[in-house]
């Protein structure tokens, strides 16, 4: 994923998002903290994906992964 | 009786679809789902279908908002779903979906307990046999699995049935959560029966066994119904049962969490499945009218963008033949249209702007916070960020775009892209114009998703989960494993626990033949001759041996249950038909 446009695209996008986050932030109606912090979603989603992947393989490589012919499925 | 039942009409159409050949088949299958979705949009709350028993007052056809709703998806995904199988020769394939889906109906439109379950089986039991059309080993032995599974669930919720009428002797449907004095285990043995067609773990691992097993176009039908039935049931019997609302937010990243590790695509989508169930299911749990607008909205649309991505995947299987991401790669450039319709369907089950998914599933987060749940609300995005690196990231990439392995697929039926094409074009018309669904949904809808907290909110999300994945890009591809699920329990040390059973019932069998045997060796010297007692009192004793088919049976006691299936089967089957008959004849 070598595309210097992508990588353009989406910080463009990332700057956008946190703009239009700061100019309307008093619009919105907040229920809880992290809705009214600006660019909280965007680290959550971060933090969520490498948490995700990480805590999902560690998971899977001690615990839940196995053979493929684990269960001695039929091949067809 | 007035009106159409759009079940019925399918239940029709197979008939149909068994009795004729060629074009007239081909005509059959594409009439018959498009005046079903005709009869179903036509449907008012005015129209009824009852069926007068002795003890009771069946409604097979009682419409209200929620059930119309329901009639509409189900009867518009059939349309999508016999198109994408037009090209299929097997009739048999045909009839099992389509009595599959008028079942699905059937349950959606029924008025009583009745009528309900019978449906309920009819649907396990056609989607038993679109399983089996999948035509390999693993798909039948995955159907055995699932028909075990579905039989015993289907029990507990004849059993929940038949407590609550013994007490209750209404058999009209209602909410149990909103009845006065329902016996405590008539509710939770309904509860769990429905829980196991919601795919609510731990009771979920047929689905994820199954759904790959079936063929191509059999699993687009299967991704729409059975969980998305029970998710109906769920709204009509259940709201507000606050366990629902904590098994929905662990099942939506039980699913994520397992679609990370999995390697096989479609088994991928199938995890993909119940972690969006989960967020119906949790929003049936909140119970409040926002948080069941919510559930149904996310059901019809992800009934729309969960079959497009199954059609996708089906396309690349019969394509290239390969199921596998350690298989597939680089194909994107020999089919850039099916990449485009799969991008749609991704875009829409990640919940982006101006797609489907991100007009339903915003509806149940923000129900979660409307009702101050602050673990349920960041959970459920935790599950969306999940979604969207699993099937917006994970899956194109590998499947389209990942290292080239030299595949070139073969052309496709045209009519499975055009299918896509129709697919892909509804979750954007939805994603766009969510009037026209909201106008639809049980409760009046003051929710408005294209606000701009909430789609700046949604495009970081995705693209926080973006960043993440460009940097995690290596340790993403898929891995030639299986991950072990909940049904480890019956696939690994049940079996031999089962085997030992078995052993010891058929040892215990062969020393009673034995002893059987040794008995009449013993006695058929004095049947056959009478005066037997006597001469062996005296000098004239001989011996007599007895005919070969005495002979104690070698000691052969391995099992093969496929050596008992066919006969057992068969005597089941009259009985049921014996049983039947004898219920008709009372009627």
């Amino acid at each position: 994923m070598k595309r210097p446009w992508l990588i353009a695209a989406g910080a463009m996008m990332v700057a956008l998002s946190v703009v239009l986050e700061l100019v309307s932030r008093h619009q919105g109606h907040a229920t809880f903290w992290w809705q009214s912090t600006p660019a909280f979603d965007l680290l959550y989603g971060f933090a969520g994906c490498i948490g995700i992947v990480l805590g999902s393989k560690w998971l899977g490589h001690v615990w839940l992964q196995r053979d493929e012919n684990y269960y001695g499925d039929p091949k067809s | 009786m007035s009106s159409l039942h759009p079940g019925f009409i399918l239940f029709l159409v197979a008939l149909g679809v068994a009795l004729t050949r060629g074009h007239v088949r081909r005509l059959v299958l594409l009439a018959g789902p498009l005046l079903t979705l005709l009869a179903a949009w036509q449907l008012t709350p005015a129209n009824g279908w009852s069926l007068a028993l002795p003890q009771y007052q069946l409604q097979l056809l009682q419409v209200d908002a929620l059930s119309h709703v329901f009639g509409l998806i189900f009867s518009l995904i059939t349309c999508i779903g016999v198109l994408y199988a037009w090209h299929v020769s097997c009739a048999g394939e045909h009839i099992a979906t389509l009595v599959y889906a008028g079942a699905a109906l059937g349950v959606v439109f029924a008025g009583d307990w009745m009528t309900l379950f019978v449906f309920w089986e009819l649907m396990a039991v056609a989607s038993l046999f679109v399983i089996w059309n999948g035509g390999s080993n693993r798909s039948w032995s995955a159907g055995f699995r699932y028909l075990l599974v579905h039989i015993f669930g289907g029990s507990l919720l004849l059993c929940g049935i038949l407590l609550y009428v013994a007490h209750d002797g209404d058999v009209n449907l209602q909410a149990l959560t909103r009845a006065p004095q329902v016996p405590v285990a008539a509710f939770w043995l309904m509860l769990l029966g429905v829980a196991i067609n919601a795919a609510i773990p731990p009771l979920h691992a047929w689905l994820t066994d199954t759904y790959p097993e079936a063929s191509v176009t059999g699993s687009v039908f299967l991704s729409a119904f059975t969980t998305k039935t029970a998710v109906y049931v769920l709204i009509r019997l259940f709201p507000g049962a606050e366990i629902l609302l904590w098994a929905g937010v662990i099942m939506a990243l039980y699913g994520v969490v397992y679609a990370v590790l999995e390697n096989d695509t479609r088994r991928l989508l199938a995890y993909h499945i119940i972690s969006q169930v989960g967020y119906m299911v949790a929003a049936v749990g909140m119970g409040t009218p926002m948080a069941i607008n919510g559930a149904v909205a996310h059901a019809f649309c992800h009934i729309l963008y969960k079959a497009l991505l199954f059609m996708g995947a089906g396309v690349v299987i019969v394509g290239t033949g390969k199921r596998k991401l350690t298989e597939l790669g680089g194909i994107a450039q020999c089919m850039p249209l099916v990449v485009m319709l799969y991008m749609v369907g991704a875009f829409s089950i990640s919940g982006v702007p101006l797609f489907n998914g991100f007009i339903s599933k915003s509806m149940v987060i923000s129900a979660a916070a409307q009702k101050h749940l602050p673990l349920p609300e960041i959970l459920l995005t935790l599950a969306s960020i999940g979604t969207f690196l699993s099937i917006g990231l994970k899956l194109p990439y590998f499947i389209f775009f990942g290292p080239d392995r030299g595949l070139r697929p073969r052309p496709r039926p045209r009519n499975m892209v055009v299918a896509m094409g129709l697919g892909a074009l509804l979750c954007t018309a939805l994603g766009v114009f969510p009037g026209w669904l909201y106008a639809r949904l049980p409760f009046p809808v003051a929710y408005h998703p294209y606000t701009v907290d909430h789609v700046v909110s949604a495009l970081q999300l995705l693209l926080g989960t973006g960043l993440g994945f460009w940097l995690l890009l290596s340790k993403l591809g898929g891995e030639p494993t299986v991950s072990t699920d909940t049904d480890w329990v019956y696939r690994k040390p049940l079996v031999p626990v089962c085997n030992a059973m078995i052993v010891t019932a058929r040892r215990l069998g062969a020393s009673l033949e034995q002893a059987r045997t040794t008995l009449l060796r013993g006695l058929i010297p004095y049947v056959q001759n009478p005066f037997l007692a006597w001469t062996r009192l005296g000098p004239n004793w001989r011996v007599v041996t007895c005919p070969p088919a005495l002979q104690a049976p070698a000691d052969d006691l391995t099992y093969d249950e496929n050596r008992y299936r066919l006969p057992i089967g068969v005597t089941v089957f009259w009985i049921v038909v014996f049983f039947a008959s004898m219920a008709l004849y009372t009627l």
